[in-house]
């Protein structure tokens, strides 16, 4: 199965090592076009400002939106959760920052700090398994969840992984983690 | 579910940050509004300063760690993660940019080093930190000090990219001469290198840098940042390129898109088009001060 990566800023290479160790065949995408060619999509880790204005400017964004929409499965890591989600806090306000729109969630970026206040922690995920090794970077959390958004998992009271149908989200990075069962569960909806 | 045990300032915390950076451009700015300017352009961080290095080396002096103030300033304007440089070796800098929260450290020659000897111990500190390099060798030593991040060194504000190329070339062909040497060789490198035989064996095995490597010193235009991009750069430091330049936002704008089309030359051409005027420059043969050679 061909499953895409969108590979215009961050964490791509780790994703695309994952899907590999699966089986499967990753593909950088980084233009419209590529789209239709893939059966699955992965958003990675970066900076949400500059995924989203280079979602933008290369076209993507509009493809994405109408795919993920077309029942297309997408995982969102970390700034790829920000993008999923309708609603953003201050931050995404703040910046202007345009998100895909299709889960029905608020995001939080930044939820637990900067850089120093980044942790490692072993949490357990509904419909994954157990004692996942979730590595929280400048990372998002979902305030809360509507429709048919239903939440994964939580650290206290934030949700850290989001699930709509074709649909997942998690603020942490599984790709970092050398734990490949997140990336199997989101496989198994292709 | 009940949060186990929370680690703070992992290895894979520090290097998977700057694993989040790739493909992007980290540009230097001076005050909360060019900080302002750079978020909105797409940069992916900033690197808070009291003054670009093209202008540090003009006014000459010691140059320091900023104005704590100031960073905070930067700070307080911008979602995107804030950098601040401390001088090398000089761990009470680093202290306070830590205390302060910015989320990395860059260890760099632009300012005055604190210690000729020492590099920080920088596994001691919960933040990451970068750190610039013009070969191999100086590579694996700070990465072996604790460095979640590299960088060229090449000859910063010069606008001059002669020197990033040199050193992105140059840590190219060690790597490569990595990839085909026996064990006795590699060992002899790890001595030569100063570094232990275990960092040496890793860097073969993924035939790259072990974190993160970007460029940096004397990138000026998209063209720059492609060409860059092209020799094997995760992405791009932009110092006095951008607000050295006649139309900053234009330029951050446009070195972005470089930074992210780098293979593509109908996109180079659209992002190199009417910028106006590149910052002005200088010959390296004519500078009286090298910054890359204050450490090694």
């Amino acid at each position: 199965m061909r499953v895409g990566i969108v590979g215009v800023q961050g964490a791509v290479s780790e994703h695309e090592e994952m899907v590999r160790a699966l089986g499967h065949k990753p593909v950088w995408i980084t233009r419209p076009g590529a789209l239709d060619d893939i059966s699955a999509l992965i958003m990675p880790g970066g900076e949400s400002t500059t995924i989203s204005r280079l979602l933008e400017s290369t076209g993507l964004f509009a493809k994405i939106r109408e795919k993920g929409a077309g029942g297309m499965p997408i995982f969102g890591t970390c700034a790829g959760m920000v993008l999923l989600a309708k609603k953003g806090g201050a931050q995404v306000r703040k910046t202007q920052q345009k998100l895909l729109g299709l889960m029905d969630m608020e995001v939080s970026r930044n939820a637990f700090g900067r850089q120093r206040e980044s942790f490692e922690a072993s949490l357990d995920i509904e419909g994954v398994g157990n004692r996942f090794p979730c590595i929280f970077i400048r990372a998002p959390a979902v305030m809360g969840t509507w429709g048919g958004c239903r939440p994964l998992a939580r650290f206290g009271k934030a949700i850290v992984a989001a699930e709509q149908g074709n649909l997942l989200a998690t603020s942490f990075h599984p790709e970092l983690s050398g734990d490949m069962r997140i990336h199997e569960y989101f496989l198994a909806k292709a | 579910m009940a949060e186990r045990k929370l680690l703070f300032g992992t290895k894979r915390l520090k290097e998977g940050f700057a694993k989040m950076q790739k493909g992007g451009v980290i540009m230097d700015v001076v005050n909360a509004k060019q900080a302002r300017v750079a978020e909105r352009a797409g940069a992916v961080a900033v690197m808070a300063l009291h003054a670009v290095p093209a202008d540090i080396r003009a006014s000459g002096g010691v140059a320091r760690m900023a104005d704590p103030k100031r960073i905070m300033d930067i700070i307080g304007a911008v979602t995107i993660p804030v950098m601040a440089k401390c001088r090398i070796g000089h761990f009470a800098e680093a202290m306070v940019l830590q205390e302060i929260g910015v989320d990395m450290i860059d260890e760099s020659e632009v300012l005055t080093p604190a210690d000729e000897e020492f590099h920080i111990d920088k596994k001691k500190f919960t933040i990451p930190f970068v750190c610039g390099a013009r070969n191999l060798g100086e590579a694996l030593r700070r990465i072996d000090e604790g460095a979640a991040m590299m960088r060229t060194k090449g000859e910063p504000g010069t606008g001059n990219v002669v020197e990033a190329v040199r050193h992105m070339r140059r840590m190219n062909s060690e790597l490569g001469a990595l990839a085909v040497g026996g064990k006795g060789e590699l060992a002899q490198k790890a001595g030569e290198y100063r570094v232990p035989l275990k960092l040496v064996l890793e860097t073969k095995r993924l035939g790259r840098l072990p974190v993160v490597n970007f460029a940096a010193g004397g990138i000026a235009t998209p063209a720059d940042a492609a060409l860059m991009m092209l020799l094997g750069a995760d992405g791009i430091f932009v110092g006095s390129g951008i607000f050295k330049s006649s139309t900053p936002e234009k330029y951050a704008k446009a070195i972005v898109e470089a930074a992210r089309n780098f293979d593509d030359p109908k996109a180079l051409l659209r992002a190199s088009a009417g910028l106006g005027g590149a910052m002005r420059g200088d010959e390296i043969s004519k500078l009286t001060l090298r910054m890359q050679d204050r450490s090694a």
